[in-house]
C-alpha cells in the first residue's frame, strides 16, 4: 500500500473510530463508515492539512469512498 | 463565572458604542480581543484603555476581499479564534416604495452576506477545537419590522435564520451560534434624537428607558462563555419589553 492511502486510512480510523480493517477502496465514508455529511467536511480538511493541498468544494463532493479520497489526493500531489 | 482566560475574540463593529461594550466586557472576562472596525481611531482609543491582549483589525465589510481576509488575520493574531462576535451593521433607511437597489444590496451585504462569510472563515479552527461561539446581533426589528427599515429587518431577520440553520449543523462539535436581539440602546446614534422623538419611543418601551450597550455586552458574555454551551440557536431579546418574544 503506498504511502498516501497509508496516512489517508490513519486519518479516517483515527477521526471516524472505525477498524483499520473496514477501511477498504470502495468502502463509502457516510454508508459504510457511518460518517454524517460534517463528517465527511472535516475529513476533507484533515486530508488539506496532511497533505498541504487544496480541495475545492465541487471537488469534495466526488470524495465518496476511501479509494476516492487516495485518487484524489495521488493526483493532487502529483 | 463567566472565565474567558485563553479565549481569543474577534468583535466587529468594535468602533461603535455596542461593539465597544462589547470588547470591554469580553476582555474583562479574560478574553484576548480582536477589535475590528472601520474607523481605525476609536479602535485605537478602545485599544488604549483595554491595555494588553488586544489586537487592531480595521475592515470595511463593504469589502468583499477584506471581509474574507478578516478571519485569517484575526488567527494569525491572536492564534485562534474561539468567539466570534457579528456585531457591525449599517442602515440605509428609505420607504420600501422609494428604496433603491443600492440602499438594499449594500445593507444585506454587510449585515447578513458579510456576518454568513465571517461565520464560514472561523468555522474550520471551532470544528478542529471541538469549542465555538459564535454570537450574532441581530434587532428587534428584525423580529417586529420598522417603517423605513425594510432592508435593514431584512438582514436582521435574515441572520436569525441563518444562525439557527448554521446552529443545527454544528451543535455536535461544541459551537453554538446564538443572537442578540437588542431594543433601543443609547448610543452616539440615539443621542441625536430629540426630546421629543426620545419620549415617543420610550412609550413604546415598558422599562421606561433605553437600554445601555453593558446590557447588551452582558448578554453576549452570557452566550460566549462555557456556562452557555447547552444554549444554541437562540435569540436572546434585549430591549426592555418592547417585544416580548
Amino acid at each position: 500500500m503506498s504511502d498516501v492511502a497509508d496516512r489517508v486510512k490513519k486519518i479516517v480510523v483515527e477521526h471516524l473510530g472505525v477498524e483499520e480493517d473496514k477501511v477498504v477502496d470502495n468502502a463509502s465514508f457516510i454508508d459504510d463508515l457511518g460518517a454524517d455529511s460534517l463528517d465527511t467536511v472535516e475529513l476533507v480538511m484533515a486530508f488539506e492539512e496532511e497533505f498541504g493541498i487544496e480541495i475545492p468544494d465541487d471537488a469534495a463532493e466526488t470524495i465518496q469512498t476511501f479509494g476516492d479520497a487516495v485518487k484524489f489526493i495521488n493526483e493532487a500531489a502529483a | 463565572m463567566f472565565d474567558l482566560k485563553e479565549k481569543n475574540a474577534l468583535i466587529t463593529g468594535a468602533s461603535g458604542g455596542i461593539g465597544g461594550d462589547i470588547a470591554k466586557m469580553l476582555h474583562g472576562a479574560g478574553a484576548t480581543v480582536g477589535i475590528s472596525g472601520t474607523r481605525v481611531e476609536p479602535l485605537e482609543a478602545l485599544a488604549a484603555e483595554l491595555g494588553e491582549r488586544v489586537h487592531i483589525l480595521p475592515c470595511n465589510l463593504s469589502d468583499a476581499e477584506a471581509v474574507d481576509a478578516l478571519p485569517k488575520q484575526a488567527a494569525e493574531a491572536m492564534g485562534s479564534v474561539d468567539i466570534l462576535v457579528n456585531n457591525a451593521g449599517i442602515t440605509r433607511d428609505n420607504l420600501f416604495m422609494r428604496m433603491s437597489d443600492d440602499e438594499w444590496q449594500s445593507v444585506i451585504n454587510v449585515n447578513l452576506t458579510a456576518t454568513m462569510k465571517l461565520c464560514k472563515g472561523v468555522l474550520r479552527g471551532m470544528m478542529k477545537a471541538r469549542w465555538g461561539r459564535i454570537v450574532n446581533i441581530s434587532s428587534v426589528v428584525g423580529a417586529t419590522g420598522n417603517p423605513g427599515q425594510a432592508n435593514y429587518a431584512a438582514s436582521k431577520a435574515g441572520m436569525v435564520g441563518m444562525s439557527k440553520s448554521l446552529a443545527y449543523e454544528v451543535a455536535s462539535r461544541g459551537i453554538t451560534v446564538n443572537c442578540v436581539a437588542p431594543g433601543f440602546i443609547t448610543t452616539a446614534m440615539t443621542d441625536k434624537l430629540t426630546d421629543d422623538q426620545k419620549d415617543a419611543i420610550l412609550k413604546q418601551v415598558p422599562a421606561g428607558r433605553m437600554g445601555d450597550p453593558s446590557e447588551i455586552a452582558s448578554a453576549v458574555l452570557y452566550l460566549a462563555s462555557a456556562e452557555g454551551g447547552y444554549v444554541t440557536g437562540t435569540t436572546l431579546h434585549v430591549n426592555g419589553g418592547m417585544a416580548m418574544l
